[in-house]
C-alpha cells in the first residue's frame, strides 16, 4: 500500500480516520469502566465531591448483601429458561420456515415484529394482557390458572417474564437461524438421503453440527440480553411482587441510584461483569470446539 | 403417502398460523382497547369498542408531549446512527489498511469491550458526565451512543473492508485522489450494504433504548419516546384508555416503517449476525 510521506501527514491521517471513534470509545467505555473499578474501593454517596478509600469493604458488603445473591440466582434461573426456550422455539420456526412454505416471508416478518418495539412498551402491553385480558378469560371460562392475575403471584410473575422474553426474542434468533440453515449445503444433505439417512439422522448428524456458528451467535446474544434485562423487568413487574422478580440489573440500579450506595452498587455491577464474562467466554470456547467444516 | 404428506403440511401451516396469532394478538388487544372508555375496558377487554372515538388518542398525544418526544427520538437516533456508521467505517478501513501491532491491539480491545455489560459502566458514567455538567442534553446522549455503538460497528465493517481489493484504492490514489477522497468516493460507497446493516441494528437499539436515556435525560422536554411513555404510564396508572392509546402511539411509527422496509430490516439483522 502507498503510504503518506512525513510523520505529520501520517499522524493527521490517523487522527482523521480513527480519532472520533477512539476518542468517544475511550471516553464513554474505557475511562468509565476503569473509573468504575476505582469507585468500588470508595464510599461515594452520590452527593459529596470527595470520596474516601475503603479498601475491599464494598466487596465484603456485596457478599453480605443477601438480596443481591437472591436477585442473581433469579437472574440465572431466568437466563437458563429464556436461553433454552428462545433458541428451541427460534430453531423450530426457522426450520419450518426454510422449507418453502407458502407465505414464509410473511410468517418471518410476523414473528420478528416484537423486536421492533422496545422492552418498556412490550412490558406494558403484557401487563395489560396478564392483568386484564387473561383474568377476564379465566373468570368467564372458569379456567382456574388464569382467574387471578399472574403478576400478583410471586411464582407466576417470574414465568410472565420468561414468556414475554421468549416471545420477544424468538423472532430475532429465528432470523439468525434462517441465515444459518440456508448456508447448510443442499448437496451434502442430498448425498446423505441417497445413502439412506432418515430426516432425524440428517438433522442430528449434519444440520446441527453445520449450524454451530449460528448456535454460538444466538446463545451468546440471548445470554447477554438475559443477564442485562432491565426494561421489560421494570415495566412488566417492577421487580414485584415482594422483590420476587427483581433481576440483578434492577438490583444494581436500586442499590446505586435509589439507596445511594454507589460503591456497593458498582462493586455488584463488576461482580456481574466478571460472572457474565466468564460464562460467555466459556460458552464461546466450548462451542468453538464443536465446530466442524462442511 | 401423498395424502399423509398433505395432512402433515396442513398441520404445519396450522401450527405456524397459531404461533403467528400468539405473536400478533397482544398488539390487537392494545389497538382494540385504545378506542374504549375505562368502563368498557374493565368490564370486557375482549369486546370491540362501542364507538370509534379518538379522545384517548388526543388525550395521550397531548399529555405525553408526543411531538417533543418523537422529534427528540428522531434526532437522537438519526444523528447517532449517522455518526456511528461514518466514524466506524473510517476506523475499520484504517485498521485493515494499516495492520500495525498497535492497530491490531486497539481493534482487539474494541472487540473485547463488547462483553462489558452496560450496568458495569452506568454508575461511573453518570458520575463523570454529571461532574462535567454534560447530563440532561440530547447531544451528550448522541455522543455516548457513538461511543457505545462504535465497537460492534467497527467489528462488522472490519470484516467487509477486507473484501475490497486494495488495487481499487491504489488506482484512485495514483489518479490523484487524496486519502479522504478515496474513502468517500470509493470505499464508503462500496460499503453501502454493510452500512445499511449497521444502520438497521443501531436504529433498533437506539430508538427503543430506555436505561441510558433515563439516566442522562432528566428534563421532560428532552425525553425520548420510550421515556415519555414510561412517565405517562407512571402518572395515569388507572386510566386504561389513554394508556393503551399512548402505547399505540409509541408503537405506530416503527410498525409503519416496518411495513415498508421489512425485507431490508430482516436482511440487515441476518447479515449482522454472520461473522
Amino acid at each position: 500500500m502507498i503510504t503518506e510521506k512525513g510523520v505529520w501527514n501520517r499522524l493527521r491521517l490517523r487522527l482523521l480516520f480513527t480519532g472520533p471513534t477512539l476518542f468517544t470509545f475511550i471516553t464513554v467505555m474505557i475511562i468509565p469502566f476503569l473509573y468504575g473499578i476505582y469507585l468500588t474501593f470508595t464510599n461515594w454517596d452520590g452527593i459529596s465531591t470527595t470520596q474516601t478509600m475503603v479498601g475491599f469493604q464494598n466487596y465484603g458488603a456485596v457478599f453480605r448483601d443477601a438480596d443481591f445473591w437472591k436477585s442473581f440466582g433469579l437472574t440465572l434461573k431466568y437466563v437458563l429458561f429464556t436461553v433454552v426456550f428462545t433458541n428451541v422455539l427460534a430453531f423450530l420456526l426457522a426450520y419450518v420456515l426454510t422449507k418453502g412454505i407458502k407465505g414464509q416471508s410473511f410468517f418471518r416478518a410476523g414473528f420478528f415484529l416484537p423486536n421492533l418495539v422496545g422492552g418498556i412498551v412490550l412490558g406494558f402491553i403484557w401487563q395489560f394482557i396478564f392483568n386484564n385480558v387473561l383474568v377476564y378469560i379465566g373468570q368467564q371460562a372458569g379456567i382456574g390458572i388464569f382467574s387471578a392475575s399472574w403478576l400478583a403471584d410471586p411464582d407466576k410473575a417470574f414465568w410472565t417474564l420468561v414468556i414475554v422474553t421468549v416471545w420477544q426474542y424468538a423472532g430475532y434468533m429465528m432470523v439468525i437461524y434462517v441465515a444459518g440453515l440456508s448456508g447448510v449445503p443442499g448437496d451434502v444433505l442430498e448425498a446423505a438421503s441417497i445413502d439412506g439417512a432418515s430426516g432425524w439422522l440428517k438433522m442430528v448428524k449434519m444440520t446441527i453440527p453445520l449450524m454451530i456458528p449460528s448456535f454460538i451467535v444466538c446463545i451468546f446474544l440471548s445470554l447477554q440480553r438475559g443477564f442485562m434485562v432491565y426494561d421489560v423487568n421494570l415495566s412488566l413487574t417492577k421487580g414485584g411482587p415482594f422483590k420476587s422478580t427483581e433481576f440483578v440489573s434492577m438490583h444494581v440500579y436500586q442499590k446505586a441510584f435509589l439507596s445511594r450506595d454507589y460503591g456497593v452498587g458498582q462493586a455488584e455491577a463488576l461482580v456481574l461483569f466478571l460472572l457474565v464474562a466468564a460464562i460467555t467466554l466459556l460458552q464461546v470456547y466450548f462451542s468453538k470446539k464443536l465446530e466442524v467444516e462442511a | 403417502m401423498a395424502g399423509s404428506r398433505k395432512v402433515f403440511s396442513l398441520l404445519k401451516l396450522f401450527g405456524l398460523s397459531l404461533a403467528l396469532i400468539l405473536f400478533i394478538v397482544p398488539f390487537m388487544f392494545l389497538v382494540m382497547n385504545s378506542f374504549k372508555e375505562n368502563r368498557e375496558i374493565t368490564s370486557n377487554p375482549l369486546a370491540l369498542p362501542d364507538s370509534l372515538s379518538f379522545s384517548n388518542y388526543t388525550n395521550a398525544f397531548e399529555k405525553m408531549g408526543y411531538v417533543d418526544a418523537f422529534s427528540n427520538s428522531l434526532i437522537i437516533t438519526m444523528l447517532s446512527v449517522l455518526f456511528i456508521s461514518l466514524f466506524a467505517a473510517m476506523t475499520a478501513h484504517y485498521f485493515v489498511r494499516n495492520q500495525t501491532k498497535g492497530n491490531q491491539y486497539t481493534f482487539l480491545l474494541m472487540v473485547a469491550s463488547m462483553i462489558i455489560p452496560f450496568q458495569a459502566i452506568m454508575i461511573p458514567l453518570v458520575k463523570i458526565y454529571g461532574s462535567l455538567d454534560m447530563l440532561n442534553s440530547k447531544w451528550s446522549l448522541i455522543y455516548m451512543y457513538i461511543g457505545f455503538g462504535s465497537s460492534l460497528a467497527v467489528f462488522i465493517y472490519h470484516g467487509f473492508v477486507k473484501s475490497i481489493p486494495k488495487e481499487l484504492e491504489e488506482a484512485a490514489l495514483i489518479d490523484g485522489c487524496t486519502r479522504i477522497q478515496t474513502f468517500f468516493r470509493i470505499v464508503f460507497p462500496v460499503l453501502m450494504p454493510t452500512t445499511a446493516t449497521i444502520a438497521i441494528l443501531n436504529v433498533l437499539w437506539i430508538w427503543n433504548d430506555f436505561l441510558l436515556p433515563s439516566l442522562v435525560l432528566i428534563d421532560a422536554k428532552q425525553r425520548t419516546l420510550p421515556l415519555s411513555t414510561y412517565n405517562f404510564y407512571g402518572t395515569y396508572t388507572v386510566d386504561y384508555g389513554p394508556l393503551m392509546a399512548s402505547l399505540v402511539l409509541t408503537v405506530l411509527p416503527v410498525i409503519v416503517i416496518y411495513l415498508f422496509a421489512q425485507k431490508y430490516i430482516i436482511q440487515g439483522v441476518m447479515q449482522g449476525s454472520v461473522k
